[in-house]
């Protein structure tokens, strides 16, 4: 491989990608609106699920109840109904997803008995937000529960002992919130650069040979090599840019944390960009047509890396099968990678599994991306 | 029937040599049995209709198509063996314009300057000798995209000497070019051949062919004819040519036809260009057949064939010779 070849191809590449806006606007643009998109269109959180309340007894204990359903942000009162098919036009107009009645003898069962029920009716048209919802309620409901209890136990014994049954201390770690939002932005890296490094370098052979610059081009000296590394390499510095405005946009805007090193980010980042940026060459080689070259690099790359990576859809809930796919897939690697550099702050150490298999699939895209452009005509 | 090779002018080394080559596509034999050699500053010119195979053999002697079999020699190189070995040596320009439109001159320059490692040193020097050479001076930071014809064909051909190789080919260069760029083009193309550098240009303009020091006309992939412009003139039709001009050509031709002596009759413009065995005989013989056939032609007159009379002339024979052999 000889520098000034390889140089003068960087340098080319680099004007036409400059002076071409529609790869500029790719390359620069897309992580911001990715970003901003998915960012705020893809949460897992429920918060303000809206409940409706049906209080047959409208005593003090039955609206203690209720203010705490009123008082947890994962709750929004929509509506307080008097009657069950006043609540069951509001289910059906899904003006709630959820409603809690409160029966007429709440009270009267709990000084009596000392357990009383409410009844939950969930809308599980969605049954992953009406599992959540009902923990939620559960969770809330068992609360009450507690300061009814401590409150008995005041007033009988004068003296309030701490009881303590069985009670789980968890704590939860790296990302303290439970904020859906702090799981799913690293992993949106992947999806960017996934999409942008694959995107561009489709283009990058086939529109050589659509202009018919080709021919003069394999004419030439140059070496498959050169003409590889040197057209890729204006990639690879376009993704690193974009790794920063995703790296910028994730931690001030979104508030995400980054408990890595930015050396670790970016030599994981290069290694996964070597691995997309080849594809994308690869595909450019073979197929010869931008349009059809830059279709088949959207399919071979944002759809496995939405969908097959682990960024939004944990692997560990797909089919057995699907999730022996998922091995094949580079951006699960990648998004484990950096879902581990955000928020855990790994280093390589800690990620040199994932690290190795995106070595080897960087190998192998190269080493076939290398052989497949031939400097023929026939 | 492939032309004889010509032997090398003496004391030069023969740069490009074609050894019956042949290049098939699937079952279509777009280059049949072709052998020739052009020595060192000579200007070779291909002649022949589109889709005769002048550029495919062209692109299998820059290393661009593998030749099925034969062989193919540029620069001492077999290039079969070592396509890349032979690159160095080379400058091409492909029958479509593929430099960079959307950079600019210089930045073409630069590239090819980068691709074929010109010494640095010399390549401020070369560049500028290229833009000078292509009319370009002042034009350096245009956009190659915007540029005409004439302009482009002078830069690509700047952009192919940059690394001064000894051997150029061009594949119709001047096709879609106004005459006048033409003429400048052929002008550049000898002064590189003057100083030396060997030339293979294919065309398919008649004109150009005149400038070329050695003419090879292909047909169907096979070389019918090879020698200078006026060997082939001389030689090419195997005969002499009549002029005849008249009032009307169809009733003319129809008699011409069983005239005796008459190899061949063909219209040319207004008029009919006869070939014939011998011009003294049959000046005095056809006005006579005319006449019995109460025809009168305005004037007959002995011609000196143009190329493309022989051309012409050359490939009736060889499409009879192939009917024949078929």
């Amino acid at each position: 491989m000889r520098f000034r070849r390889l140089r003068a191809i960087a340098l080319k590449e680099l004007l036409q990608i400059w002076r071409d806006p529609r790869s500029l606007m790719i390359a620069l643009l897309m992580p911001f609106t990715q970003m901003f998109l998915l960012g705020y269109g893809v949460t897992l959180d429920l918060k303000h699920i809206p409940v409706c309340t049906f209080d047959r007894e409208a005593s003090q204990n039955s609206q203690s109840l209720l203010k705490h359903f009123e008082a947890s942000s994962y709750f929004a009162i929509a509506r307080n109904v008097r009657t069950y098919p006043e609540l069951i036009s509001a289910i059906d107009r899904s003006d709630c997803k959820i409603a809690i009645v409160v029966p007429p003898d709440f009270s009267e069962r709990l000084n009596d008995t000392g357990t009383s029920s409410v009844q939950a009716i969930l809308d599980a048209t969605d049954d992953n937000t009406a599992n959540i919802a009902y923990g939620y309620a559960v969770a809330i409901v068992s609360g009450y529960s507690n300061d009814v209890a401590l409150d008995a136990l005041g007033r009988q014994g004068g003296e309030l002992q701490q009881i303590q049954p069985v009670a789980v201390q968890s704590r939860v770690w790296f990302n303290e919130d439970l904020d859906s939002r702090n799981f799913i932005i690293p992993g949106l890296v992947a999806v960017i650069m996934a999409l942008v490094g694959a995107q561009l370098t489709s283009l990058t052979i086939s529109r050589e040979w659509e202009r018919g610059t080709m021919e003069l081009l394999v004419s030439t000296p140059v070496t498959p090599s050169e003409v590889m590394v040197g057209k890729l390499a204006p990639y690879l510095a376009l993704g690193w840019i974009d790794a920063s405005f995703c790296l910028i946009i994730a931690t001030l805007w979104f508030g995400v944390p980054f408990r890595g090193t930015l050396f670790t980010l970016f030599a994981t980042t290069t290694l996964f960009l070597t691995v997309v940026l080849g594809i994308g060459y690869l595909l450019s080689v073979l197929i010869r047509s931008q349009i059809g070259a830059s279709q088949v690099a959207l399919l071979l790359t944002m759809l496995p890396t939405t969908l097959l990576s682990g960024y939004v859809f944990p692997i560990d809930q797909m089919p057995t099968i699907i999730q022996d796919i998922t091995y094949l897939v580079y951006s699960r690697y990648y998004v484990t990678i950096i879902k581990a550099i955000f928020l855990k702050g790994a280093g390589i150490a800690a990620l040199a599994v994932p690290i190795l298999f995106l070595l080897v699939y960087a190998a192998a895209v190269m080493t076939l991306a290398a052989r497949a452009f031939r400097k023929r005509l026939d | 029937m492939n032309g004889p090779a010509q032997p090398a002018q003496a004391g030069k080394i023969d740069q490009v040599v074609a050894e019956d080559l042949v290049k098939r596509f699937g079952n279509f034999v777009a280059v049949d049995h072709v052998s020739f050699r052009i020595a060192s500053g000579e200007i070779m010119g291909f002649l022949g209709p589109n889709g005769a195979g002048k550029s495919t053999i062209i692109r299998t002697l820059c290393g661009l198509l593998r030749p099925s079999s034969g062989r193919a020699i540029v620069a001492g190189i077999d290039v079969a063996r070592d396509p890349e070995g032979v690159r160095q040596h080379i400058g091409y320009m492909s029958q479509k314009f593929s430099l960079y439109r959307d950079l600019t001159v210089e930045e073409n320059l630069e590239f090819f300057g980068g691709i074929y490692s010109v010494p640095r040193a010399e390549l401020r020097e070369r560049m500028r000798f290229a833009i000078d050479m292509a009319g370009l001076a002042g034009r350096e930071q245009a956009m190659v995209g915007t540029l005409a014809g004439g302009w482009l064909q002078r830069l690509a051909l700047g952009c192919a000497v940059l690394h001064r190789p000894p051997i150029l080919f061009l594949d119709e260069p001047t096709s879609g070019v106004e005459p006048a760029s033409r003429r400048r083009f052929w002008d550049l193309i000898h002064n590189l051949a003057s100083e030396g550098v060997t030339v293979l240009v294919s065309t398919h303009y008649m004109e150009e062919a005149e400038y070329c020091h050695r003419i090879a006309l292909i047909n169907h992939g096979r070389l019918i004819a090879t020698g200078s412009p006026a060997k082939l003139k001389q030689t090419g039709i195997g005969g002499d040519l009549l002029l005849l001009e008249c009032d009307a050509l169809g009733p003319m031709l129809e008699a011409l036809q069983h005239a005796p002596n008459v190899r061949d009759c063909s219209v040319f413009g207004d008029a009919l260009h006869l070939l014939v065995d011998n011009a003294e005989k049959s000046l005095a013989e056809i006005p006579d057949f005319l006449a019995s056939k109460g025809l009168h032609p305005r004037r007959i007159s002995r011609i000196s064939p143009s190329l493309e009379d022989v051309f012409v002339q050359l490939i009736a024979a060889d499409v009879a010779a192939a009917g024949k052999a078929a």
